[in-house]
Order: C-alpha cells, then structure tokens, then sequence
C-alpha cells in the first residue's frame, strides 16, 4: 500500500440515539481506498454498507450520527468539517450515485439545468462554458445525441438513461472518489452490465476511486479490485476480490460464496444444494457479546463468544475471526 | 394542450349554464313576481297583460334560454329595491371586492409560504412552534369574531385604524379604487387581515407539510450528495416541488375569500359586493341575488381553469406529449 490512500476509515462507528439507549449500526469499521480503485462493498440489508456510505459523504441522516472514527480524505480529517466545507467536498471530490434513477433527479429541470447548475456551484465557468461541458459528460456517459437530450426532463429518459445522465452529475466536478450506492440494483439484467461497464471506463480513465456498494456478487467480482464483506455492523473480511471471493476465509464469507448458486462446474453435481446460512442477522439492538457471527458460526469455539476478534491477517486477505488469532 | 384546453372551456360552460339554471329558478320559487309588481288588487285582465309583457306565459325552456341570453350580456334586470339595473349595482361594488380580495390574497400567499418554508426547515427552533401555534388559532376562530377583536385592539382602543367603510376613493374610469390615498390604504388594512387570516395559516399549513414531504425524497438527498448549496436546494429544488398543491389549493381559496368576502365586509361595513348581497337577501331583491350566484360561480370558474393551466408552466410532464419521450 501506498503511504497516503485517497480514502482512510479509522474506527468508525455510526450510532443512533434513541430513548432506549443509543443503536450502534456500524461498529469500528477501517479501511482505505487507494487512487482509482474500485472498493466492493457487500452484505446483507442492514449490515451497515450504506451507512459507512452516507457517513464518508456526509450525509447521514439526523439522529444517526459519527459516534467515533476518523474518515480521511487524501490524508486531511473531514469527518469534522463545518457544514458549509463539507457541502463545497460533496461533488467536487466526492461523488455519490444513489440506488434508484428513477428518483433520484428533481422532475422539475431538464437534466442539462442540473448538470450546469452542479458544475456551477463548483467551477468558475460562465454558463456557456458550464452547458458544453454538460454535454461533453452527456457524451462520455453514453447518452446518443446529447445535443437534443440536453434540454429534455428526466421523465424524458428510459430507467438504464436516467442512471447514465446520475452518473454524468456525480462526475461532474471531477472527483476523486464516487460513492456508488446499489447503482444497478433497481436496473434490468442488461441494463446492470452496462452501467458497471461505464462505471468502470470512467474511473479507469479519470483515475477516479469507487466505493461500490452492493449486495450483488456478481458485480463486485466483475468490477472491483478489492472487497469488504460486511456483517452487522463491522468488517467480516476484507482483501483482493480474487482471493475472497474463490478463497474465502471468514466463516461468514463461506457461507455467503456458498450462498451463490452456479452454473457452470458445479452445477454438474447432480444433488449439489444451495448452502444456507443458519438463522438471520442479528437487529441493533441484539448483537451478540465477541464475534457477532459466532451464534451462527458452523466453526466457533470459545473465545468467539468472550472476546471481539480484530481484522487477522489470512491468506492474501484480512478477516475479522479468531480461526486465525 | 389545445384539446385539453377545449375541453376545460366546455367543462367551464357546462357548470355555467347549471348554476345559471339554479339562479333562474331562484325567480320562480321566490314568490309570484306578477303579484309583487301590481298587488293583491290588480284585475285579471292586467294580471295577463303583464305576464304576458313579462314573457312569463312561455314556456319555461324558453324563459330560461331568454334568461341566459341577457345574463351573457350582463342583464340582470332591475334591483326590485333600488330601481336600477342590477349590472349597474355590481359595477360599482366590483372594485372594493376585487381590491378587498387580491390584498387579502395577496397577504394570505406571501405570508403563508414564507411562514410554511420557515416552519419545514427550522422544524424545531421556538418560532416555528409559536407560528405552529398561531396558525392553529388561525384556523379555528371564526373570521367576524377575528374582526371584530381586530377592530377593538387597533381602532378602539389604539385608535390607529378606521373601522368601518373604504376611506377616501379615486375614480379611474368606471374603477373607483382605495389604493391611491392614504385612508384608502388605512382602511384595508383591517379587512384584509380578517379575510386573508384563514387562508393564510391554511397556506402555512400546507406548505410546510409538502415541504416536509419533499425535503425527505430521493432527488433532494441527491441534490445534497452534488454539493449544492442549502439555498438552491431549499428554494430551487423543494419548494418548486411544493408549487403544484400550493398553486391547487391557493386558487380555490381565492375565489372562497372573494365569495365569502360577504362576513368580512358586513362586519367592516366595506362597500362591496358582499354587502350588497346580505342587503338584498333581506329585501328577497331576487335579480341581485341571482346575480351575485352566477358572478361567483363565473370566478370560480374562471380561476380554476387558470390553475388547470398554471399546472402546465410548473410541471414539465404535464407539459410534454407522451409521445415525444424517447426510450
């Protein structure tokens, strides 16, 4: 690793206030996005993926807030940063595409009014200058004939467009690190690949990091460099996509590879069975004392129950299970 | 657009030539108007003569098709009280109501939304609770108890405001207008507070929910993660959101405030049309109240199919043919 990454999560923890004690939704959560890299983030809903999201963005939603943690971007602390800094980040290093398309642009602009008016608020361009670099991002997004579009509403525009003309916003002011949250989880089959595709040739191009968030594994393996697996709130295990993936070592991630079903060589077993996870996560407000997981571990012992295993070295990989203390 | 247009227009007829039918039969069902003319010792020749002179021995989809013909000239015919042509009575009323209700109008949207963005995005300051507050007063007190508390507080006892009447008016053609003196400005004052109290703590209300409601959608969150500031987010994005309702409910309001303008004005004893229609209630003066029915009913009318075509300048998918949406 390079001594300064683009992204650096110490700790952190997001909690939420409640008259019945303070919810604890992501507990003591690290890790660090290099320059251009692509960051999977899986696991189940309510596993705190988003959040940790929403947290680097800053833009959780009041009560939750950042209980404790560092977030560092390009080595400066911004998890402490005035409001009004904080706004002048968002869209200029950091980007956010959010899950639904279809809501996530104001129905009351044509998408060429947004896009000037987020390239505006960060660059000092007047509006001609602001409207041909819109439609230059038009272009680069793959949106055909961005000269006509550029003026059409976003009712205008298919689902699989809409999710082109998001992305064009969020890289509108060129930042460093986009924030992808479930980008192609409300899209069709065919659609996905082809967002993932653009997701992918832009940040290749622009240098840009990803933070991907999804619960879909086939578009983390497809796309990302490195993978965090997420489960109630913390790291399960984090580490190159190839070795998590056909080698995973968390008893969690196990199961969850195991989860998958496939086609190709395994399919050939004839009564090979999907494998399932025994029981469910557990809700805020009932985590387990130690290793989280270890109610439903197929491998625990012991010292999972009493004590909270940190993130091990294992393999190429780092996972958060005493099997490897 | 044109169609709908049309559509809307033919729409706007239709309920015309309803109300125009409930205001006909007012003369029907409201005594004998051959008995009221001569009296009880008139002969029967004369009786006849006059029924017939009055066209009232047609029949009644005749007397009716005549009725309608002059009241989209303006004919109502003579104030059976004050002897002059009803349209006459109503021309020079028209300008203390219209000015009485745009001003309250006026007051009602201006205050209303300002009051209903502030509320939504300082939710938990003290202020917003004591508007809150104020506005539930607003709603539940009954506009002639507000003016008449209006008129104790700022023209009895501080003695700053005239109670009653229009003050000083200047001609501009047929339109006699308060606005250009000083006591003309003085006396709307309390009228239109009165009028304009309810419609404003409603607006309040009203914005202040939608704005909620938006603020919470997935468009704002995403205007937030681009960067944009509080402002453009706040009044660029929500609260442009908010107008379609807003526009919905502040058009109906304006015609209730100009047809319920009647308690506000008989309390302030404003010149109006209001006036002039508890007046001739009293009096069963039939031609003014038939009138007064149709006149309202035409505002009404008229205002909601402004609303219709407002909806068109805020909301661009009402605005584009379906077709043209490329996939």
């Amino acid at each position: 690793m390079s001594p300064a990454p683009l992204l650096e999560v110490r700790d952190l923890r997001v909690e939420f206030p409640t008259r019945r004690g303070t919810l604890v939704a992501v507990d003591g959560v690290s890790f660090a996005i290099e320059p251009g890299e692509v960051l999977g983030v899986v696991g189940e809903s309510g596993a705190g993926k988003s959040l940790t999201g929403m947290a680097v963005i800053g833009l959780l939603e009041p009560p939750g807030r950042i209980g404790a943690g560092e977030i560092l971007l390009e080595g400066r602390r911004i998890d402490r940063l005035p409001a009004e800094e904080m706004r002048r980040l968002r869209g200029r290093r950091i980007g956010a595409i959010f899950q639904d398309p279809l809501t996530s642009l104001n129905p009351l602009y044509t998408v060429g009014d947004q896009l000037v008016e987020t390239i505006r608020t960060h660059l000092e361009l007047d509006r001609g200058q602001a409207r041909r670099r819109a439609l230059q991002l038009l272009d680069e997004v793959g949106i055909p004939a961005p000269g006509a579009r550029i003026d059409h509403y976003p009712h205008q525009f298919s689902g699989g467009m809409r999710q082109r003309v998001v992305i064009a916003l969020a890289v509108a002011a060129g930042p460093r690190l986009i924030i992808a949250d479930e980008p192609t989880t409300a899209l069709d089959v065919s659609i996905q690949a082809q967002i993932i595709a653009l997701l992918k040739m832009l940040a290749r191009e622009h240098g840009t990091a990803v933070m991907l968030i999804t619960h879909d594994m086939g578009v983390i393996a497809e796309t990302a460099h490195r993978v965090a697996v997420m489960y109630a709130g913390r790291i399960a295990e984090i580490g190159p996509v190839r070795e998590v993936l056909q080698a995973p070592r968390h008893p969690y991630t196990v199961g969850l590879m195991g989860s998958i079903p496939r086609l190709g060589a395994g399919a050939g077993k004839r009564h090979a069975r999907l494998v399932q996870i025994e029981g469910a996560m557990p809700r805020l407000n009932a985590i387990p004392p130690g290793c989280a997981f270890h109610p439903r571990c197929p491998r625990r012992f012991e010292r999972c129950g009493a004590e909270r295993p940190e993130l091990l070295p294992a393999g190429a990989a780092r996972a958060s299970c005493w099997l490897y203390g | 657009m044109f169609a709908f247009v049309l559509r809307r227009i033919a729409q706007a007829v239709l309920v015309m030539l309803t109300v125009g039918f409930i205001a006909f039969a007012l003369f029907r069902f409201v005594g004998d108007p051959v008995l009221f003319m001569l009296g009880q010792d008139a002969t029967p020749e004369d009786r006849e003569r006059v029924t017939r002179l009055l066209g009232l021995d047609q029949p009644f989809y005749v007397q009716y098709a005549k009725f309608v013909g002059r009241a989209v000239q303006g004919d109502f015919g003579l104030s059976l009280r004050q002897v002059q042509p009803v349209s006459r009575l109503f021309v020079e009323r028209l300008p203390a109501t219209l000015e009485l209700s745009f001003a309250a109008a006026a007051l009602a949207l201006v205050a209303g939304v300002g009051m209903g963005v502030y509320t939504a995005l300082r939710r938990d300051s003290w202020l917003s609770q004591a508007l809150l507050a104020l506005s539930l007063v607003g709603v539940s007190l009954p506009t002639f108890l507000i003016g008449i508390l209006l008129i104790l507080v700022f023209a009895v006892m501080l003695g700053w405001l005239p109670s009653f009447g229009r003050g000083e008016t200047v001609a501009l053609g047929w339109w006699s207008t308060g606005l250009l003196t000083w006591s003309g400005i003085k006396s709307l004052i309390l009228p239109a507070v009165t009028l304009g109290l309810f419609q404003m703590t409603l607006i309040q209300r009203l914005v202040r929910a939608e704005m909620l409601e938006v603020l919470r959608t997935d468009y704002i969150k995403f205007a937030r993660a681009r960067g944009l500031t509080d402002r453009a987010v706040h009044f660029g994005h929500a609260l442009k959101n908010t107008l379609v309702p807003v526009i919905t409910i502040t058009g109906l309001q304006l015609g209730a405030i100009i047809a319920f303008a009647i308690i506000t004005e008989t309390v302030f004893q404003w010149p109006g049309m209001g006036l002039l229609f508890i007046q001739a209630v009293g009096f069963a003066d039939v031609p003014v109240m038939a009138a007064y029915l149709c006149l309202i009913a035409l505002i009404f009318v008229v205002i909601n199919l402004a609303v219709d075509l407002l909806y068109y300048a805020v909301d661009p998918r009402l605005r584009i043919d379906r077709a043209a949406a490329a996939h």
